[in-house]
């Protein structure tokens, strides 16, 4: 096993926390109510703090002395290894809200498994990455049961949102030739192991709200494999336009 | 790990601990980072060094650097120019790690302590009764699982209708 791949796999972690967290940090300020834009913005604020460990760890595996803010700012939209489904558009706080759930759950699995990783600053990262995740899981989950299981209007929003974003959950337990190595080497979980757990906590939640479960869609994305939707692109010029235009900006 | 296995603050480094004392958490100032439980060794390496491990409340709490900062000036002023310090990842900071008189100086300061033991997920959210730490009523509910700082979470006390902040238990 080459350094590339444990170099490929910890960035499809730090991208997904990354593009996550900068999504949801649209939200400042415009959140429904007060108490969403701050639970919104602190959820963003604990991916970005993950992502910087993460990124900081891809760094050193390089070995070519790129720095966290090299690595967010002055990459390329294709060498970006997100999960397709976090670069989607916020669209209305339904959407969000749902798309947050649906990464939380997933989160869950993954970080619960890497803590046992063979990898100790995975193990160590994942660990802390874990309890927060909890956090996450919990304000996400309630506010899908609460719109879902709402008005007419706020699920007919909500299941409208599920159906668009599920296509997208396929990728999360499609695994390729940098998943399986790092299975076998027992640095990351089998994935196909962790999707009865992430499908029945999801289940649970659906079916609470009132909402169905939509048919899982044939195609997986692609974007941990650096093919993206075209959203990604906008967001990234927006994140990165200021350090491009200062590089090594500080405040 | 519980606080009470940190280790123990005799000789030289107790002078350091009393030093790391004063330094306050910039986002509750009645809290000292030993009082947080964000100090996590104070020991000199064979090379004669002294190194301080520092572990993060929240990945992503703004104040991490500033306490950084805060920590280097303190050292320095007491005479620790060429301390490192180092930031701990594991095992992951906890609400637990709280000293008892950083409880009691938070309810005092108007924010309810954390409830202790939160091995169990089921804990963390608040299912044990919090008190007030205005009217000491258990009849509180929550308004939001996020606060004001990543550390608290936000609820209404529904005797004396105030609103406060918890700290989290993670």
């Amino acid at each position: 096993m080459s350094d590339e791949t444990r170099l490929r796999y910890v960035l499809r972690l730090a991208d997904t926390s990354l593009v996550l967290g900068q999504r949801l940090a649209e939200w400042v300020g415009h959140a429904p109510a007060l108490e969403e834009d701050l639970g919104l913005a602190n959820t963003s604020l604990d991916l970005i703090g993950q992502t910087r460990f993460l990124l900081t760890y891809a760094g050193e595996i390089e070995g070519r002395g790129r720095s966290e803010d090299d690595l967010a700012y002055l990459r390329d939209q294709a060498e970006f290894l997100n999960l397709a489904l976090v670069e989607q558009p916020n669209g209305d706080f339904g959407q969000t809200i749902v798309r947050q759930m649906l990464v939380d759950a997933f989160q869950l699995k993954l970080y619960d498994a890497l803590q046992s990783s063979t990898d100790r600053r995975l193990a160590e990262i994942a660990a802390k990455a874990l309890k927060e995740t909890r956090y996450h899981f919990r304000y996400s989950a309630n506010w899908v049961i609460r719109l879902g299981d709402g008005t007419e209007e706020s699920h007919a929003r909500v299941q409208a949102a599920l159906d668009s974003l599920w296509r997208f959950t396929r990728e999360f337990f499609t695994a390729d030739e940098v998943d399986e190595a790092m299975a076998r080497k027992q640095v990351g979980p089998s994935l196909a192991q962790l999707q009865p757990g992430w499908s029945a906590r999801v289940d649970e939640v659906l079916h609470e709200a009132g909402l169905k479960r939509p048919a899982d869609a044939p195609y997986p994305w692609h974007g941990k494999r650096g093919q993206h939707s075209e959203h990604l692109g906008y967001l990234l010029a927006e994140m990165q336009s200021l350090h491009r235009a200062h590089p090594g900006a500080s405040w | 790990m519980s606080v009470r296995e940190l280790p123990p603050r005799a000789g030289r480094a107790s002078e350091v601990w009393r030093v790391l004392e004063t330094v306050q958490d910039p986002e509750i100032p009645v809290l000292s980072i030993v009082d947080l439980g964000i100090v996590r060794h104070v020991r000199w390496k064979a090379d004669g060094v002294l190194y301080v491990g520092l572990t993060p409340t929240y990945s992503g709490c703004p104040a991490t650097e500033m306490i950084r900062a805060l920590v280097e000036r303190a050292l320095n002023r007491a005479g620790y120019q060429s301390a490192v310090i180092e930031e701990i990842l594991s095992p992951p900071w906890s609400s637990d790690w709280l000293s008892e008189e950083g409880r009691r100086k938070l309810s005092t300061f108007g924010i309810a302590p954390p409830a202790e033991a939160v091995g169990s997920p089921k804990r963390l959210f608040g299912s044990l009764p919090i008190a007030c730490p205005r009217c000491a009523s258990e009849e509180t509910e929550l308004i939001s699982e996020f606060g004001s700082t990543p550390c608290k979470a936000h609820y209404r006390c529904t005797a004396c209708l105030e609103p406060f902040d918890l700290f989290k238990c993670i």
